[in-house]
């Protein structure tokens, strides 16, 4: 492979892609948009392990992303089924709508 | 450098002129083979000056200028961005994943050794799952942009079946990564030219039987095509999914529905009927179990491996023609009861099973 | 990967994670963060990293994106007509998302990376494999157990009640 881009300039991107996720998970209501936020956090902190792993020439960082992405998917699995259950329930997936127990 | 471009460039313009012109041939063969089956003749009306030419005419001048020809209907309420996309989308994975598949033995000309790959990928295997699990977005987005609610159940039902056979296909994978050792496509063809007892071509269908036939049978699931063809259903659904695509939109659908079934072909040969190599023959001529050696031009024999490799594509994509034509559909809870409660347990049991003897018989091959 | 492709690709990942936040449609959503996922892993694949880059393709973009589009299509979300919270809670947000990334870029622009030249086969199957099977054993045994309380939760949780 020929000399990569400055390896910061990497871990800048992932630090602005886990601020918009931030933004996404603070500012919007409809649940699955949020839970898409998580998952874009959950891509920059992949993205930075992965920027390491390479500059320190340890593949133990590829190693803990593989297991990132088997937790993401137990987590975006179990999440909605919960999203749907609550949609049955209560007909909304707006957060706003859901803060209170009954009724 | 330009020399270099212009050779990938070369290679990338072969597969898929190859690819696509198997997938036309196809589209003949279909029309054909099921008019023989059903016991008529098929299409042949459309001619040119009385020259009718067996159907050709009409295959290869008729149709394609219908279906570019015809008006691409807008449908009021939809999203029209996902409606254009979504053919796109799936036609495109369709096509992409051929760039790992190997259709030659290198290519020695002069100094320069080409290796007839268009993309040498040591992780070719993962390469096709990842395009494979890309094209449901096809299916997903097709239905949604429809504004039509069986449409949208044929595309459901379409997506949960393509990404519920998705992992019969991985466990098959699985299985032949285990025997070859590798995961790069032209690695394991290579390694299927060696000799069992002197005699037997190392093909993967010897290491792998219940491999292959998982492989095939989630591959033909995969694609949608009959007996799965339940997102489809020609006769319950109209066309499912598609339904509500014309003109040249549907024949982008259509063609993809083709080019994964020339795809499966391509994997299945690669994996498990040595792709491009001929049995006893080496790179420099035949060597024949008896001891007779029959010498051969390099540059023959790779050509013989182009053609050999096209042969068996051709075959297994006649194959998949004709079981299309001949078994009945499967239900829906049929179908997917196949997937999950058949077709990965013994996945399951292939992988484990296959462990077990390379452990015992001490590496892989 | 040269700066420039570099920069493409990242202009093209912040698009797509923009996309996520600030569509209307859930729908439209779900297609950024496909677009934001499948450059990451290009971004992984310049990066060497030729196994993950894959395994992100097959199983986030592939799969997991999937399982949100059969939920928004199963629950026939339409485009919202208000999308964002209480605007003092958006500008917060905004501000502190703003922050935190001028933080962290700020910190990791000053630390000094060198791209050292990698071993053979640096980012494929076999190196991961064998940490997988060594130093990480209890890991991965650990999250296949989670995976399998995660399919029996997520079909146990989503079943219809009958109330």
């Amino acid at each position: 492979m020929t000399a990569p881009a400055p390896l910061a300039w990497y871990l800048v991107l992932s630090a602005v892609l886990f601020g918009i996720g931030v933004v996404g998970v603070l500012a919007r209501r409809n649940l699955i948009v949020v839970f898409m936020a998580i998952e874009l956090m959950l891509n920059a902190v992949n993205l930075t392990f992965v920027t390491f792993a390479r500059a320190h020439q340890s593949m133990d960082g590829h190693v803990i992303v593989f297991f990132v992405m088997a937790v993401a998917a137990a987590e975006a699995a179990v999440g909605l089924a919960i999203i749907l259950q609550l949609f049955r329930a209560r007909a909304t997936v707006n957060a706003d709508e859901v803060t209170t127990l009954r009724w | 450098m330009l020399a270099d471009l212009l050779i990938d460039v070369a290679r990338v313009v072969f597969i898929i002129l190859l690819a696509v012109q198997l997938v036309a041939f196809g589209g003949f063969c279909e029309r054909k083979i099921s008019a023989l089956i059903q016991d008529r003749i098929g299409a042949n009306r459309a001619s040119i000056f009385g020259f009718a030419g067996m159907g050709l005419i009409n295959t290869f001048v008729a149709d394609p200028i219908k279906w570019l020809l015809k008006e691409d209907v807008r449908i009021v309420g939809t999203d029209r961005l996902l409606h254009f996309w979504a053919p796109v989308v799936s036609l495109v994975m369709a096509l992409v994943p051929f760039a790992v598949i190997p259709f030659g033995n290198e290519l020695v000309v002069g100094d320069r050794h080409i290796n007839l790959q268009a993309a040498p990928l040591g992780v070719g295997v993962l390469y096709v799952l990842a395009m494979v699990s890309l094209g449901v977005y096809g299916v997903v987005l097709g239905g949604w942009a429809s504004n039509n609610r069986w449409a949208l159940l044929g595309s459901v039902r379409g997506s949960a079946q393509m990404i519920s056979y998705e992992i019969a296909m991985g466990l098959a994978l699985v299985g032949a990564v285990l025997v070859y050792g590798t995961l790069d496509l032209q690695e394991m063809v290579h390694a299927q030219g060696r000799l069992l007892g002197g005699w037997l071509p190392a093909w993967g269908i010897i290491y792998q039987p219940l491999g292959f036939l998982l492989f095939f049978v989630s591959g033909v699931a995969e694609s949608k095509r009959v007996p799965f063809d339940l997102p489809e259903s020609e006769s319950e659904l109209i066309a499912g999914y598609f339904t509500e695509y014309s003109g040249a939109k549907h024949f982008m659908f259509f063609m993809a529905d083709f080019v994964e079934v020339v795809l499966v072909s391509a994997l299945v040969t690669t994996l498990y009927f040595g792709g491009w190599q001929i049995p006893f023959l080496a790179p420099d001529g035949f060597h024949f179990p008896g001891g007779g050696i029959l010498p051969v031009a390099p540059l023959l024999v790779t050509l013989l491996g182009v053609v050999a490799f096209t042969v068996k594509m051709l075959f297994f994509t006649i194959l998949q023609i004709v079981l299309s034509w001949t078994l009945p559909r499967f239900r829906y809870d049929q179908l997917m009861r196949l997937g999950w409660k058949g077709l990965l347990p013994i996945g399951l049991a292939n992988v484990v099973v296959t462990a077990g003897l390379i452990l015992w018989l001490g590496g892989h091959a | 990967m040269s700066a420039a492709l570099f920069l493409v690709i990242a202009v093209l990942t912040v698009l797509g994670a923009f996309t996520v936040v600030v569509a209307r449609s859930p729908v439209y959503s779900a297609l950024g963060l496909v677009g934001t996922l499948f450059f990451i892993a290009v971004l992984f694949l310049g990066l060497d990293a030729q196994l993950l880059g894959f395994l992100q393709i097959i199983v986030y973009a592939g799969a997991i994106v999937v399982l949100f589009l059969f939920v928004i299509m199963l629950l026939n979300l339409q485009a919202e007509l208000e999308t964002l919270s209480a605007p003092a809670l958006v500008a917060a947000a905004a501000l502190g998302g703003l922050a935190l990334a001028g933080l962290v870029a700020f910190g990791v622009a000053r630390t000094p990376l060198g791209v050292p030249v990698l071993a053979e086969g640096f980012g494929n199957t076999v190196p991961v494999a064998e940490r997988l099977f060594t130093s990480y054993l209890l890991p991965f045994e650990l999250t296949s157990v989670l995976l399998l309380v995660a399919i029996i939760g997520a079909v146990v949780i989503g079943k219809k009640r009958l109330a």
